[in-house]
């Protein structure tokens, strides 16, 4: 188990160093740079720059230079601890994403408990009682909570809320405490914004766990190893949870790898639409302005949060099922 | 408290002749599995006995019912499948089970809930099963020690400490060598042999009066096969426990057992002593499993001579004797329209036959023509 763990930590640096090549080449991909969008911007209101100052703002930027230069000058700030500065924001990019870094992952962390907490027994009960009334209940709505768009839920749930209450639901801060110091009652505002994203983004996710869990469980059902339980006198929900559902989690748990990443990204269309001060719309932003180095220091923390995401189902897998233990 | 309306007393069987109650009295059982393309009769209208301390093999081709037959018995029939009709009548063993001290009646199986108390009090405690897939039925991510401790613990009243304690004697007594260490195994990383050995020791934990054994040597290979017929065979004395035995195996029948059932799609074809199945069979069903017995002079177990035809699907099961189609003795106008239904043959057999009774079913019961 340890060694598991081990191992995987010593792969961590291979990981993000591969990962931090295709990441800057990537954002290097589309024509023209930053230099290139920031002058298109200038031009369209009206004003516009010579070519020594081009040049000069090329070369303080080591936009001039080729692009292995740019990108070893670039992870070896990284590796310094140091992100940058935000070409577009010309402000430290540390300090620009600590906040909203903090807040996109409270996010998302608050919607995978949720919606575990919410699948696994949804799951559960549908496959338990299947075919009666409350796994068609919660049939209709996982179709419902997968079909219907996050941003779509976001926009009716921003309507009702204006159209009922008379209240604005946008943002994750009240007015008076968007630039506010942390204190307990700005926490507390937070709260009262933070519950309504976190419920919209709960509703597919849930929705896709408790299929796959409902799924996994009607196979578990059926084996031999249940009905011996059976046969050994044990009451129906003891064994049920005991044998069955455990071995149920076991492909759940490996999801957990690309689902942790999924809902900081996924979140993206939900936070344009709700205003919120995550990470997602502004590395949309700082794509659509070619801001590289903010952009690749976002890629890369996603990428991290991958990895940590994967280390994390690795070793609950592990921990799950000794056969898995055993293989490594 | 109990609930006496469950113990339904009765006086001694008349089917047993040394006047001593049976253990299990199984009457006219029918299970069905109702399916959308149609209703599957997996077990339909079976009787037979089981007396203390006594081995009865119940033998039968491949999808003859009688996994289903003793998972009624069990009460674990798997949905859709539903005891329609019948009793199966079993006679107590421990006090504890019901908590009535002194009653000698019986109680009936079929008509308890299947989740309820008094059923799972029943199962593993008073009847065992040891399953035909003993791989798949332990559980990968639970070791060997948890399930046996569970097992002792759901029935007998001990500290986790000491149900360990049990657990290793048992499997200490089955033959499993150094079982402190197999405690903590899971069942994958055991042999075919030890896993099976594993699950008659979970069998035996609570000291059941019945041991179901359904098919338990399929899994494993042939010389394993042997020894762990004879380890049954040496618990079943040391013990007393009564065994239902069942294999479509007739070598293994006549090693194990007593008394046999023969069953076929369903039914009983024919019952009696082992000896006597053996050595004077009456049912043609039965003449012909045994005329497909391997002998020594057979060249190669893989080209075993078989009964002509096969088994009917289970939704168009034919009407009248479900055997007639392959039949050797098989009369037009009686076997094809009539259900035969079991009768003595002799003091010690009984075959559901029309070359022996005209006895059938109540379809249209004035015209059976008799044909001896
Ligand atoms: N879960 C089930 N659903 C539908 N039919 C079943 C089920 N289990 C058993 N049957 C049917 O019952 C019949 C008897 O099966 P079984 O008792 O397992 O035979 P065997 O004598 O080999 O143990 C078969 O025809 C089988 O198709
Ligand atoms: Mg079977």
């Amino acid at each position: 188990m340890t060694q598991l763990i081990v191992k995987r930590l010593l792969l961590l640096p291979v990981l993000l160093f591969i990962f931090s090549v295709f990441s800057f080449i990537i954002i290097q991909a589309p024509p023209g740079d930053f230099v290139t969008s920031y002058i298109a911007e200038l031009a369209s209101s009206g004003s516009s720059m010579d070519q020594a100052q081009i040049d000069a703002l090329r070369s303080t930027y080591g936009l001039d230079q080729p692009l292995t230069g740019q990108y070893l000058k670039w992870i070896g700030r990284i590796l310094r601890g140091d992100l940058g500065v935000s070409l577009d924001w010309q402000k430290p990019i540390g300090e620009l994403i600590g906040e909203r870094l903090g807040l996109t992952v409270m996010l998302g962390l608050l919607t995978f408990f949720l919606s575990w907490a919410l699948a696994v027994p949804i799951g559960i009960i549908s496959a338990v009682k299947k075919y009666t009334l409350v796994d068609y209940f919660f049939t209709i709505f996982n179709y419902i909570g997968i079909a219907t768009p996050t941003f779509m839920v976001a926009l009716i749930a921003m309507w009702l809320a204006f159209s009922w209450f008379g209240v604005s639901v946008t943002g994750l801060f009240s007015s008076e405490y968007v630039d506010a110091p942390w204190s307990l009652a700005r926490f507390g505002d937070l709260m009262t914004h933070m519950w309504l994203p976190v419920l919209i983004l709960t509703l597919s996710g849930t929705a896709r766990l408790a299929r796959i869990m409902r799924a996994n469980l009607l196979d578990e059902l059926n084996k031999p190893y249940v009905e011996m339980a059976r046969a050994k006198g044990m009451s129906e929900w003891h064994l049920i949870i005991k044998y069955p559902v455990r071995l149920a989690l076991n492909p759940l748990v490996s999801t957990i790898g690309w689902y942790l990443p999924l809902i900081f990204s996924g979140s993206l269309v939900v936070a344009t639409v709700l205003n919120l001060p995550t990470i997602g719309p502004m590395l949309l932003r700082s794509l659509t302005n070619q801001d590289m180095f903010l952009a690749g220091a976002i890629v890369l923390i996603y990428c991290l949060l991958a990895i940590i995401g994967t280390l994390v189902s690795d070793i609950l897998l592990a921990w799950l099922d000794p056969r898995i233990r055993m293989e490594s | 408290m109990t609930d006496y309306r469950l113990l339904i007393t009765t006086t001694i069987s008349n089917m047993n002749p040394d006047n001593q109650s049976p253990l299990l009295a199984v009457n006219n059982l029918k299970t069905y599995f109702q399916l959308d393309e149609g209703v599957v009769k997996a077990v339909d209208g079976v009787s037979f006995d089981v007396h203390p301390g006594q081995v009865v093999g119940i033998v039968g081709e491949s999808g003859c019912g009688k996994s289903v037959t003793i998972k009624s018995i069990l009460r674990i029939v798997p949905p859709p499948g539903k005891v329609v009709e019948g009793e199966i009548r079993y006679w107590p063993q421990k006090q504890a089970t019901y908590e009535a001290s002194g009653f000698d009646g019986s109680v009936d199986l079929a008509k308890l809930d299947p989740r309820g108390k008094e059923m799972r009090s029943m199962r593993g405690s008073e009847i065992a099963l040891i399953p035909q897939e003993p791989m798949a039925s332990f559980s990968p991510v639970h070791t060997i020690g948890n399930q046996l401790i569970e097992a002792i613990r759901l029935h007998q009243k001990v500290s986790k400490k000491e149900a360990a304690e049990m657990a290793i004697e048992r499997m200490h007594e089955v033959g499993v060598p150094s079982p402190e260490q197999r405690m903590n195994a899971y069942s994958w990383e055991m042999s075919g042999g030890l896993r099976q050995r594993a699950m008659i020791a979970m069998a035996l934990s609570c000291n059941p009066s019945l041991l179901i054994a359904d098919e338990p040597t399929t899994a494993i290979d042939v010389t394993t096969q042997a020894q762990v017929l004879s380890l049954l065979k040496r618990l079943q004395e040391s013990h007393n426990m009564a065994i239902i035995f069942i294999t479509h195996d007739l070598g293994v029948i006549a090693q194990m057992a007593d008394y046999v059932v023969v069953m076929y799609l369903g039914r009983v074809m024919e019952t009696g002593p082992a000896d006597e199945i053996f050595h004077s069979p009456q049912h043609p069903y039965t003449k012909a499993l045994l005329e497909s017995i391997p002998t020594v002079h057979s060249a190669s177990r893989t080209f075993l001579p078989t009964i002509a035809g096969s088994i009917p699907h289970p939704f168009n099961r034919p009407p009248g004797c479900p055997y007639f189609p392959r039949c050797v003795d098989y009369m037009p106008g009686v076997c094809d329209q009539l259900t035969p239904i079991i009768q003595p043959v002799n003091p010690k057999q009984a075959a559901s036959c029309f070359l022996f009774s005209d006895a059938a079913e109540d379809v249209e019961p004035a015209t059976v023509k008799s044909k001896r």
